[in-house]
């Protein structure tokens, strides 16, 4: 996955000097380890930024909300279904954007790998199948597929649904993954456990929004947590306020979420927050045979009504 | 997310369904008086030590 790189530089370089793009959206290496930060590159000469690693987990298409340029954007399998529902609910349009695809072998998990260290890393070098991590009297090495972000470690949509360019092969797809172990464990709890489950695994959340912020969904002008006329959720670190924003945050998401993993990598106190997400995915699958962001020809659930719906109350 | 069968009901009714609006929540009144007051979900004030 390291030899992306040329490819991507190459692609860009020539989408600029034709002047087919405005700009190209791709990573540049960030200030400190794993966190490749997002990269807007408008000049030839800067396309050397550039870089891809392991560490992109972020979701590109989260900046391409509204935007009026021609975009070059590079997109792994998540980010080109996050494209795709942008298409969908008339955020951008298919001419403007030049979607530079990225077969996708999994972003590394930055909370997980910190975890494991002994002190601060201060460096990370990565070959295809392996990171090595050093920090003040530390040196480990990993093997990636034990330290992959959990959402790619079940991802079945590695390759982009939907491309201009594409850097290099497609890569295999997972078949043998099971993607809802997790949910159809808190499933299986009794409404008393399960408040006594989401109550812990809320517990430590400071709100910062981080999870909201990274997520290429969450595009409202104002974002019912920052209304205050009306004031929809109170603004209080008290656990019933931290519910209401998680649940809702997750609801407004359904039918839409791709599971790119953006919001949990974004969360500073490492709170699986996916599994709100992932309940309202499985649901859509399992209940209208849908997945996000794999078709610019289907309406999405949400917005169509099927006199079969699984429902009784709306038949 | 922990809130008990029966609390959280949907309903499809029409403006012009009056008597069906009232019937749903007549029934839906007796099944949450059923269950009683619902104990998590409730903001309390903050207690001072």
């Amino acid at each position: 996955m390291l030899s992306y790189i040329d490819k991507i530089k190459e692609i860009s370089r020539r989408l600029l000097k034709e002047s087919k793009v405005d700009m190209v959206i791709g990573f540049r290496k960030g200030t400190v380890v794993m966190m490749n930060e997002p990269c807007f590159v408008k000049t030839v000469a800067d396309v050397d930024k550039l870089v891809w690693d392991s560490n992109c987990g972020i979701n590109l298409a989260n900046y391409l909300a509204n935007r009026t340029e021609k975009i070059g954007i590079v997109a792994k399998g998540c980010d080109s279904r996050n494209i795709v529902t942008h298409i969908i609910e008339n955020k951008i349009k298919r001419d403007q954007v030049v979607i530079i695809g990225v077969p996708c072998k999994g972003m590394i998990d930055r909370h997980n790998i910190e975890a494991m260290a002994e002190a601060e890393i201060q460096e990370v070098i990565e070959t295809d199948d392996t990171i090595q991590v050093k920090g003040a009297g530390f040196e480990k090495t990993l093997d990636k597929k034990e330290v992959l972000q959990e959402n790619c470690a079940i991802c079945v949509h590695r390759n982009p649904v939907i491309y201009d360019e594409l850097v290099a092969d497609e890569v295999k797809e997972q078949t043998d993954v099971d993607r809802y172990e997790d949910v159809r464990h808190i499933e299986a709890l009794s409404p008393e456990e399960k408040w006594d489950f989401f109550e812990d695994l809320l517990s430590t959340c400071i709100r910062c929004y981080g999870c909201r912020n990274a997520c290429p969904l969450c595009y409202c002008p104002t974002c019912f947590v920052d209304e205050s006329r009306p004031q929809w959720v109170g603004k209080s670190q008290d656990s019933t306020d931290i519910r209401t924003f998680h649940f809702l945050r997750a609801y407004h998401c359904a039918g839409r979420c791709t599971d790119c993993g953006a919001c949990e990598r974004a969360c500073p106190m490492g709170i699986k927050v996916r599994l709100f997400t992932k309940k309202l995915e499985k649901d859509c699958l399992e209940l209208f045979d849908w997945e996000a962001g794999l078709t610019l020809e289907k309406r999405p659930p949400l917005d169509t009504y099927r006199p079969d719906d699984p429902d009784e109350f709306i038949r | 997310m922990g809130i008990e069968p029966g609390r959280l009901q949907f309903s499809w009714i029409s403006s012009a369904e009056s008597t069906k609006f009232v019937e749903v929540v007549n029934e839906i009144t007796t099944v949450i008086k059923a269950l009683g007051p619902h104990e998590n979900f409730v903001k309390r004030e903050a207690s001072i030590a």
